[in-house]
Formats: C-alpha cells, structure tokens, sequence
C-alpha cells in the first residue's frame, strides 16, 4: 500500500539547460538589488572619493581641476570642523546613552505580559512612525515659548528663571535635537531588546527562582549575560547611525547658534547645499568615513576580545 | 500577606510606568493637533492651556485651498508608494535567494549590503546631486524614487529573509517534487505565507521615503516637484510665524506615515524580533 502511494522517486539526469538554469537562479533573484545598489551607493562613493582631492564647487565652470590633498590641508586647521567633531561626540554620545537606557527599561516593562499590552506596545512604539523632519519640528515647537510648553514648565520648576527658548542659548541648544532624537529613537532599542528578552528561555529564570535567586539578582546573573551580544550589536549600529543623522540638527538649528549644535553630518549638508562646495563637502566626509570605520574596528575587537574570555 | 502587598505595589508602579512611557510618547503628537485647531487670537493667551476653549479648522482649511500642501501631498504619495513598491518586489527576491540557496559569492553579497548600512549617506549627497544632474533626473520625482529605493533595499533584503527563513523548507520541496518548478513553488507558496513580512517591508520603506529629508532638499529645486518634509521647511521659513498652519500641515505630514505604521506594527516588530535573534 505504502508503496504504491509514493511519488515516483524525481528523476536525476536534468537537462543542461535545466542545470545551468538551477545554478544561476539565486544570482537572477539578487543580481537588481546588487546592480541597484552599486550603480547608486557604490559608484558615487568611489566618484565621491576623486572629489575629495578635487577643487569642485557647483555653478563654478572653471573649477574642477585635481587639487592634492589641499582639501584635507584645509581641514586641518579648520576651526568649524573641530568644533563639529567635538558637538559629533557630544551628540552621538548622550543621544546612544539615553536611548539605549530608556530603551531598555521600556523592553522591560513590555516584557512582562498585563492587559492591553499589544495597544500599549502600539502606542510607545508610535514615535518611530512620525517622520523625522516632523519630529523635529514638533520638538523646535514644543522648546518654542511662543506656542510651546516646555519653557513654562522649566521656570514653574524653577530651573529656568524666565521662559526663554534652549534652542537659541549656546551652552543649552545641542539638549533640543538631542531630546528629539531620544524621543525619537527609544523604539528602536526597545524593540530589539524586546526581541532578544522574548529569546531567553523561560525555564532558566524558574530554576534560578527555586534556588532562591532574587529578582535583582535574576537580572544580573541571566538576563544581562544573554543581552549583552544584542545590546553590543545594537550600539555599535545605532552609534554610526546617529552620528551621521543630520536632519534633527538641519531641521532645529541648522548648526546654531554660533555652530554649537553643527555635526560633522550637517556640516558636510551645509557645505555641500548652501556653499556648494562638493570638494571640501566630499574631504569632510571622507575624513567622518574613516573615524566611523576605526571605531567599529575598536567596538569589534572589543567584542571579540571578551568574547573569548567568557 | 506582606508578599502579596510587595506584589500589588510591584504591578501599580510597572502600570505606572508604562503609562508614564505612554503619555512621554504621545504628548507631542497631541500638542501638535492641540495648536492646529487652536483659533491664532487664542495661540498666546491660553499658550500652556491643555486645550483651548475654542477650536477651529480654519487652519486646516487654509493649508488646503491656499497653499501647495495637496501638490507636496501628491508627490510624495507618488515617491513613497512608489519606492515601497520597488524595495520590496526587489528585497523579495534577494531575500529570499539569500534564505533558500547556498551558492558562491553569498557570504559578499550579504556583506556588501551590511557595509551599505553602515556608511554615511550624508557623504553621497554630492556626487549623487553630479550623476543625476548630468542625466536630468534632479528635479524629478523619478530620481528621488530610485536613489531611496537603493537607500532601503539592504535593509529590506534582511528583513525579507528573516520572513522567509520561518517558513519550513518542506513545504516548497514538496510541490517540487509534485513537478512545480522553483518559481511557481515561490509564487504559489512562498508569497502568500509572506504577504505580512512583505506588508511590513512595504511599510517601513514607505515611512522612510515619506521622512527623508536633505537628498529631497538636495535633488528637487522646484516647488512643484517638492516632496511634503521639502514643502514644510520652506512653509515654514516662509510663514514662519503662523504656527497653528505649520501645525496644521504637520498633521497632514504625519497622518500618512501613522496609519501605515498602525497597520503594520504588528508584522514590523516579529519581523524585526525575527532578524535580531538570529543575530
């Protein structure tokens, strides 16, 4: 009976055509992303790069022409781009700390199942949703005395003697993206935290209960170990991309006042849209491209290196 | 007892942060549709009002019928849908050769992609702005299309393949061996137990396109080709006082990119919690 009801085996001997049509199917399927991607990634990155050593500024017929390494020259002693990089770390640095942090707790809360948390879940998540030019508007309104609260809470808590706007103090402004970015970004942390949390088998947490583990201790013993290589990953990513996320900044301050809120990503925007000088624009970017590149070495080989004493 | 109390006050201070969480991440969008239908006599004197004793839509109204805000609206539906559509009928079949063949050059391909995620898109903004002018695709929603579609397909190429890569393998082998070829199991299989990670790819790369930002400022100069975030900037540098219809047009902006997300959330995050643990 069982025999007869069998497939007939599948033939072995495939035609030629048949053959070569199975080795090249997976290549048919990725070759338009791959052609996609380096006709518009690839090749004006390395078309970038020429520039970098180039004198090219747009509308400018005679420029054009190799300039050395004049542009890197420039950048050496250019007090603007030191300042970005500084204002860069500073950005980078407080936004990834506060995101990762209120990530984290929000993954926590969420971890822990209660009535109505998929439509809570929806909720906190929500701000990922809102555009980022959006995001940086409503926040620019929202530090705005005019039409926003927040001024008028800071000085009702007395942090703030008169409602005045933080956007437009020098020693407060980089606060204002930075606050939009977290409002902005703690979704996404929370949400591959959340990931790796749900991965963590259940039976673990019991047993270290019945042997009479506490809840802190819990947390220390299992929870930080099995996130730790997700929350690795995660910062590494998230730290290069906010470092070169520029909108918040373009859209709030457009680097003001007096460049202090101005990144190394907005400085590049700035150079290149207002001035238009895609040379110097291009050197700058270079100059980002290589320090992001030697912190994710660092960051991997840190990783590697406790990886294996663990 | 005293382990129960423990317990009760646990739960009231988990609810209460969770709710703390939730009014931190809405009270923006609120004050934003709170100041569009805020009459502009009632803007500064009822300022940190929760809400104003009157409401009006004038705003809203205006947007609409006296400035180019359903122009910016059009296109940026068109660039959008557009985009989603190409990144995901691509990141479909690149995911998915990534999640079912072994074959050479896989561990680059997948690198490449990786690579492409990481780098500064902000240093592109140059030479992109040369190629596309020298082959008139500045100024056109066409340019915009397939510079956002490159932007989003690696990321959408994971995302696919960790859809893909929860569905059993048997189930294509079988119609295989019942004589359909590789393609048909793809189309008559595969693709109907994806449509939800292909509905979640399709939305988070509409979202994207819908906010991207400076390769908009950069490529399109001309107002009636202005995508919305191109529009509203130039709103309000123009208008910049008149915030109840700046707000107005934000929550046209942001109406689009929500109810996608709304749709979506669901499949985003197991697609997203799919991807991150496998690492």
């Amino acid at each position: 009976m069982s025999v007869v009801n069998q497939p007939t085996p599948k033939p072995l001997r495939q035609s030629p055509t048949r053959r070569l049509a199975t080795a090249v199917e997976p290549y048919l399927y990725g070759a338009p992303v791959v052609i996609l991607v380096a006709t518009v990634m690839l090749v004006p990155l390395v078309i970038g790069m020429t520039y970098a050593f180039r004198d090219i500024t747009l509308l400018n017929p005679f420029s054009g022409g190799f300039v050395g390494l004049a542009n890197f020259r420039k950048l050496a002693h250019d007090a603007d781009f030191w300042l970005a990089l500084k204002n860069t770390v500073f950005w980078t640095a407080a936004s990834v700390f506060f995101q990762f942090v209120l990530g984290l707790i929000l993954a926590l809360l969420l971890n822990r199942p209660f009535a109505g948390r998929g439509i809570a879940q929806a909720l906190v998540f929500l701000p990922w949703a809102v555009p980022t030019f959006l995001s940086g508007l409503d926040w620019a309104w929202l530090f705005n005395p005019v039409v926003g609260p927040i001024p008028h809470w800071l000085v009702a808590l007395g942090l703030m003697s008169q409602p005045e706007n933080i956007l437009s103090d020098p020693n407060l402004a980089m606060w204002g993206p930075i606050v939009a970015n977290v409002w902005w970004g703690i979704p996404f942390f929370a949400i591959t935290m959340l990931a790796a949390l749900q991965s963590i088998p259940r039976d673990i947490y019991e047993a270290a209960s019945i042997d009479g583990a506490g809840a802190f201790e819990r947390f220390r013993a299992i929870t930080v170990p099995f996130l730790a290589p997700t929350i690795a990953i995660a910062i590494l990513l998230r730290t290069v991309w906010i470092a070169n996320f520029a909108d918040l900044i373009v859209v709030m301050t457009n680097g003001g006042p007096a460049d202090r809120t101005q990144i190394v990503a907005s400085y590049i925007f700035t150079t290149a849209f207002r001035r238009l000088d895609f040379g110097y624009a291009s050197a700058i970017a270079m100059v980002l491209l290589g320090l992001l590149m030697i912190y994710s070495l660092l960051i991997v080989i840190l990783r590697q290196t406790l990886l294996a004493r663990f | 007892m005293a382990m129960s109390r423990k317990r009760i006050l646990g739960t009231l201070a988990h609810r209460a942060a969770v709710l703390l969480y939730i009014v931190v991440a809405l009270f923006p969008l609120y004050w934003l549709l709170k100041v569009s239908v805020t009459p502009t006599r009632l803007l500064y004197s009822e300022g940190v009002r929760m809400w104003p004793s009157k409401t009006t839509w004038a705003h809203y109204a205006f947007v609409l019928q006296n400035s180019d805000f359903p122009q910016f609206f059009e296109n940026s539906l068109i660039v959008s849908l557009s985009t989603a559509a190409v990144v995901t009928l691509l990141a479909a079949a690149a995911g998915y050769a990534i999640s079912r063949f072994e074959f050479r050059g896989k561990i680059w391909l997948i690198g490449f992609l990786l690579v492409t995620q990481m780098f500064p898109l902000v240093m592109l903004i140059a030479p992109i702005f040369k190629i596309l002018s020298s082959i008139g695709l500045t100024n056109s929603l066409a340019g915009l299309i397939l510079v956002y579609s490159a932007f989003n397909v690696p990321f959408a190429v994971f995302l696919m393949q960790s859809f893909f890569d929860a569905i059993p393998r048997d189930l294509e082998e079988a119609a295989m061996i019942d004589g359909a070829s590789r393609f048909m199991a793809f189309r008559q299989i595969i693709v109907p137990l994806t449509l939800p990670g292909m509905a979640a790819t399709l939305g988070f790369v509409f979202t994207a396109a819908w906010s991207e930002l400076l390769f908009a400022l950069m490529l399109i100069s001309k107002s009636d080709i202005s995508t919305f975030p191109v529009g509203l900037l130039s709103f309000v540098s123009k208008f910049g006082v008149d915030f109840g219809q700046m707000m107005a047009a934000g929550v046209l902006a942001l109406v689009p990119a929500v109810l996608f997300f709304l749709l979506i959330q669901r499949f985003l995050v197991q697609g997203l919690m799919a991807g991150a643990v496998k690492g």
